[in-house]
């Protein structure tokens, strides 16, 4: 058991909030940058990374692939244009490939 | 199909304990998979509604935010959140879900020591406004809630790489090692009934030839 920290990744207006509540943010523009931003934070002591959606939705694959580990946990949230329905999108992805079919959203899938 | 077997009797019983051996395991393993998805959909729902609540919720504390943006210019905003006294510190403990390791979180918000206890703020009320008070005590608010998704999170997508891959196993088994086996048992039981019959046959005939020639 040890203390590890927290950190939000996205757009400077969408994640100024969190500063306050004593989480590192990461203010960055675009992909490349969050993709650079998400692999030395992976490597550092955080445990848990939010991303917003906006940038997620480019960086599946890495993220996918950290979220593979034990640690750190990666979690999409919406910024302040709203969600795009990616972390939503996650889940139903976890049922389907565990259950073989969706049984939580109902008749669309 | 079949494997390839000399269709002795030592081979016989070696496939037999084998099979045995691959029975087992599939019933294990099928134990297993249940277990999963039921650890799974317990916690599948819940992972559902705390995401849908969060969503909502955090988009409005964004929105709030913006505004708060809007009314004030961006140095002052700036200034005002360049020393955030809220210290958060997390502890990652681990929790075994069917020996599968996830992570537990267990954070704690340490409040600065001026202004209190509960005091979120990081900046006199002086050049802010109000609007930017409510975002961040609405975003203060989610952040237990953000930590248990994402705990919820981690576990669910652990658990279902780990579904998959115990389905995958037990499909293997149930539908290529075990028939094969059977299969090949079978072959192996014609094969020595047939030339044991083979053998008495010859017998009884020499028994006759030899019979008739005394």
């Amino acid at each position: 058991m040890s203390t590890y920290k927290i950190g939000v990744i996205g757009d400077k207006d969408s994640i100024l909030g969190f500063k306050t509540l004593g989480v590192a943010t990461f203010p960055v523009v675009d992909a490349p940058a969050a993709l650079s931003v998400l692999n030395r934070a992976a490597r550092e002591d955080y445990a848990v990374l939010f991303i917003t959606e906006e940038l997620a939705q480019h960086l599946e694959d890495p993220i996918a692939e950290l979220n593979k580990r034990f640690l750190p946990i990666v979690v999409p949230i919406p910024n302040n244009k709203g969600t795009l329905g990616i972390g939503m999108g996650k889940i139903k992805e976890s049922v389907e490939k565990a259950i073989g079919a969706d049984i939580l959203f109902g008749k669309e899938g | 199909m079949d494997i390839k077997v000399n269709p002795t009797r030592m081979e016989l019983n070696q496939l037999k304990a084998r099979h045995e051996v691959a029975v087992r395991g599939h019933k294990l393993l099928k134990d297993k998979r249940d277990e999963l998805v039921r650890q799974f959909l317990e916690r599948i729902r819940k992972n559902k509604e705390l995401r849908e609540q969060i969503e909502k919720e955090l988009s409005a504390a964004m929105a709030r935010f913006l505004l708060a943006r809007a009314v004030m210019s961006a140095e002052v905003l700036e200034e005002a959140l360049m020393y955030p006294t809220a210290k958060m510190s997390l502890e990652v403990d681990r929790q075994n879900i069917m020996s599968i390791y996830a992570p537990k979180l267990s954070f704690k918000q340490e409040a600065s020591v001026e202004g209190g206890e509960d005091n979120i703020y990081p900046y006199g009320f002086v050049d802010t406004s109000a609007e930017l008070d409510a975002s961040i005590e609405t975003m203060a608010g989610i952040m237990p809630k953000l930590m248990e998704l994402a705990e919820l999170e981690k576990a669910i997508q652990l658990l279902a790489d780990e579904i998959e891959k115990t389905r995958r196993r037990a499909n293997a088994l149930e539908y290529v090692m075990i028939p094969r086996m059977e299969e090949t048992i079978r072959y192996i039981t014609m094969k020595l009934d047939e030339d044991e019959r083979a053998a008495l046959t010859r017998l009884m005939k020499i028994k006759d030839i030899v019979r008739a020639k005394v």
